[in-house]
């Protein structure tokens, strides 16, 4: 692990970070809901499902979240 | 610090940009050939954008101390018209001599078409046969990562070239470790939004490590910031990480890939 990674040094450097952005998060999925209503849709599915990885464990977050908004790899791209 | 920004649009940036570049260090830009905003109305019209890149831009450049480097190529938003593009292809040779032509690029994939697939093979055929250097464009958010992996297994078939002397630009967390693993050099390109911030840069750099990372702008016509490498440079410093680290990234590394080119020919200061 790199040395300006150690836990406590990296967290208190990030923490008003991380709140600031979990409020506009936050803001951000009110003001959907208020212009939208709560109904179900692809998109907040995939927001939902991205949400649940940030709460898990693991330093690869951000590769899973970009997985779950990729498309999936075809290896048989060429005959399609 | 001197930096390089391997990858930026200059032909859409203003001459204060260019001057702010020039203050916060940069000494040499590389600009890909790149989409106008709209489709161009045929062969002719490239020919212009290919002497602007070639003759223009470098003249800008050099009023501001900035070297200017071109790739030139059917970027992917234009490769859908195959018939277009082999005219293009055609009047390529025409530049590719020229003494700020770095190789072929920007090519790629936008939305992993057959008719994109097609045009690329004709690049990629041509640079090849012509022993070029290749930076190829991957695609954006959902069609990022198939279209990745469709550009390496297309490549794959190309045993003759040299994966050093390829870069596959604006690679993220979920694809630069398939470049890296392949021997390519892998771009990460700073944008508002849709691709890297410097800090992810940051993270991607501690966790794959320096070899063979390029770092840019990416600036063009839309949303983007022709000053996101000092962004970066200062991210690195935040992050702790060691100069000689943030030298390599946004120096030496481009530097190093740029010199396989017979065509570069940067003196760094002494």
């Amino acid at each position: 692990m790199a040395e300006s990674t150690a836990t406590g040094s990296m967290l208190d450097r990030e923490f008003l970070n991380i709140r600031c952005r979990l409020l506009d998060l936050a803001a951000a999925l009110d003001r959907v809901e208020r212009a939208d209503g709560s109904g179900e849709s692809s998109q907040r599915q995939l927001i939902r499902e991205a949400l649940a990885f940030l709460a898990d464990d693991g330093v690869d977050r951000a590769e899973r979240v970009q997985m779950l908004f990729s498309l999936p790899y075809d290896p048989d791209w060429r005959t399609k | 610090m001197f930096f390089l920004d391997p990858h930026i649009h200059i032909a859409s940036r203003t001459t204060d940009d260019l001057a702010a570049l020039s203050r916060s260090g940069c000494v040499v830009v590389g600009e890909p050939s790149f989409w106008a905003g709209f489709d161009r109305s045929g062969a002719e019209s490239f020919r212009d954008y290919y002497r602007q890149l070639t003759e223009w831009e470098p003249k800008r450049c050099a009023a501001w101390g900035l070297k200017h480097y071109t790739w030139l190529g059917v970027n992917a938003k234009e490769a859908e018209n195959v018939a277009l593009a082999r005219e293009v292809i055609a009047i390529l040779p025409e530049f590719l001599d020229r003494p700020n032509v770095l190789g072929i690029g920007e090519i790629g994939l936008n939305k992993n078409t057959k008719n994109e697939v097609v045009t690329l093979l004709e690049l990629i055929e041509l640079g090849a046969r012509r022993d070029e250097q290749l930076l190829f464009h991957t695609p954006h958010l959902a069609d990022k990562y198939q279209g990745t992996r469709m550009i390496l297994d297309i490549l794959r078939g190309f045993s003759r070239i040299d994966h050093a002397r390829v870069c596959i630009d604006h690679c993220e967390e979920h694809t630069i470790r398939w470049a890296l693993d392949e021997g390519y050099w892998a771009g990460i390109t700073l944008y508002p939004t849709t691709k890297a911030t410097p800090e992810r840069a940051v993270d991607m750099i501690e966790r794959y490590g320096p070899d063979r990372v390029l770092v840019n702008s990416s600036a063009d016509w839309g949303p983007s910031d022709p000053l996101a490498v000092p962004a970066f440079i200062q991210a690195m410093r935040r992050r702790g990480r060691p100069e000689s680290e943030i030298r390599r990234v946004v120096y030496d590394n481009p530097l190093k890939f740029f010199n396989q080119s017979v065509n570069f020919k940067f003196t760094p200061a002494a």
